[in-house]
């Protein structure tokens, strides 16, 4: 039998979501921040490690009053954050430090910021940006027509994760949309590019979150109930320029972290109740399906559009919405990390009955970065 | 067309930039592997070596990838295609379709394309068009 060691004791969104015109950046993290440590019962004094991304992170560690002896300004994209759970358990591991906090704040909406949660990329500056491919919905979508036409994917199927996350979406109170979505609805809103359509992008907020890690051992002497990492999870990087992708039907950095995820978890794709995938624009969870080995390659639209991940399917994916309906800032993964806690502690608006295991994958920049970690409520198994 | 955006060139990418001046579409290729490859640098990205020379490509592709942006961008007012092109050498890169309307039915995926050259300003970019013969 194997026990858990790293606990995840505290958790927290931002106060307020969606709109939050009176905080800053900096002021969305420290309100997520003083959540999480609410949550579980600590002070910033408590803390000595803490890790962000899109903003530097002594930057936070001084506005909060920390003096870590460890910090990860790991910054790949929106999937940072899942990357930094699992080098912040390595770095309790090690003896580096003892409790980590994991901020994320982003007005994305209202635009109070300095730090801007760009990527650059000298090469994607060069040789991307010069033709015009100057925002997201340019170049995280040019792989999909590849896909298409290799594999038969179509419209319709991403269309279907729209409407399946907007009927999770209707759970969860704090969720930006909740009106029903049909196919319809999604292929006839406004083309932003080709092939997809407004319903197919994610949302434009504010809002932030937080995490508060430790030892498992110390984590049963805080009141929160703890939600335990299994195994290391798994990253890996591709690049942020997308016309070098090695294949434009999968992504090499997906399969590769999630491969180490299920690998040092000694789980199965069955093992899983609930799954978490970064979903920016509706191809990403069909991509993150077929490449952490749910579907065969080339399924995974019609896996998605036949029901399965759907509220009361086998396979519960993305169940506060996602970067779709429940909120976007820019950096999502913090909010998929949050919902997998949720889930984990049993206290998601959207349920999951008798889920123990949960899979949180992230991508970062534009297929350029992606991390993936298990959490599980079970302290041994 | 010089309110599009001009790239950042660096020493390491400066022969490719030349090359377009001249209308030729310049690769770096490994020697040892002979292997071309995209974006230009003075070692190769499988192997490692630095023993790295220059060819000229043949100018003809394949259309790999697309997307339409409905979104106007600086220098691109909407419809534009961003598009990605697979070289006859193997690369892949961005491009626009030039001589070609925004429009999917004009644009099938692997459709044959050839090198053209658009001049902005000081800089001249490389660029495809569908090809007058189909390779």
């Amino acid at each position: 039998m194997s026990r858990a060691e790293i606990a995840i004791v505290g958790a927290a969104e931002t106060t307020r979501m969606g709109k939050v015109p009176e905080l800053s950046q900096t002021g969305l993290h420290a309100d997520a921040a003083l959540n999480a440590l609410s949550d579980c019962g600590l002070t910033p004094t408590d803390i000595d490690g803490i890790a962000t991304a899109g903003h530097d992170v002594a930057e936070i560690a001084q506005y909060l009053g920390i003096t870590p002896s460890w910090a990860d300004g790991t910054s790949v994209g929106g999937c940072s954050f899942i990357t930094h759970v699992r080098h912040a358990a390595a770095a309790i591991q090690a003896g580096l430090c003892t409790t980590v906090l994991i901020t994320h704040g982003e007005s994305g909406r209202s635009n109070h910021r300095t730090h801007r949660p760009l990527f650059p990329s000298m090469q994607q500056q060069e040789f991307e940006n010069t033709y015009g491919a100057a925002f997201p919905a340019m170049k995280f979508t040019l792989p999909v027509l590849r896909k298409m036409k290799d594999e038969g994917l179509t419209e319709e199927q991403i269309a279907m994760v729209a409407v399946v996350q907007r009927e999770w979406a209707a759970h969860h109170p704090r969720a930006t949309a909740h009106d029903p979505l049909t196919v319809d609805n999604v292929l006839s809103s406004r083309m932003i590019a080709y092939p997809f359509r407004k319903l197919m992008c994610c949302l434009v907020s504010d809002g932030g979150g937080a995490l508060v890690l430790t030892s498992a051992d110390r984590a049963k002497d805080l009141p929160a109930k703890p939600v335990y990492l299994r195994g290391m999870g798994g990253e890996s990087l591709e690049g942020p320029m997308i016309s070098q992708m090695e294949s434009f039907t999968s992504s090499k950095a997906f399969r590769m972290s999630g491969k180490l995820a299920f690998e040092n978890a000694g789980i199965s794709q069955a093992d899983v109740d609930h799954l978490m995938i970064y979903d920016a624009f509706a191809h990403l969870p069909i991509y993150g399906l077929e490449d952490l080995g749910f579907v065969a390659p080339g399924e995974g639209g019609a896996f998605i559009a036949d029901g399965h991940t759907r509220p009361g399917g086998t396979l519960p994916l993305n169940t506060n919405g996602g970067g779709l309906s429940y909120m976007h800032s820019g950096m999502y993964g913090m909010y998929a990390l949050q919902e997998s806690v949720r889930q984990m502690r049993g206290i998601s608006p959207a349920q999951v009955p008798n889920a123990k295991l949960s899979m949180v994958h992230g991508v970062g920049g534009m297929f350029s970065a992606a991390s993936t970690v298990v959490l599980t409520s079970a302290s041994h198994w | 067309m010089t309110d599009r955006p001009l790239p950042t060139i660096y020493p390491e990418t400066q022969f490719y930039w030349d090359g377009a001046a001249e209308h030729k579409l310049l690769l770096n290729r490994c020697v040892p592997c002979n292997e071309p490859f995209f974006p230009p640098r003075p070692f190769c990205p499988g192997c490692g070596s630095r023993d790295v020379d220059v060819i000229e490509a043949s100018g003809r592709g394949r259309l790999y990838s697309y997307v339409i942006s409905h979104i106007p961008a600086p220098g691109y007012p909407a419809p534009f295609v961003v598009a990605v092109v697979e070289l006859a050498e193997g690369p892949r890169l961005v491009s626009n379709i030039l001589d070609c309307p925004a429009d999917p039915d004009a644009l099938p995926l692997d459709m044959s394309l050839e090198v053209t050259f658009e001049v902005r300003g000081d800089i001249t970019v490389p660029q495809f068009r569908p090809a007058e013969v189909s390779a």
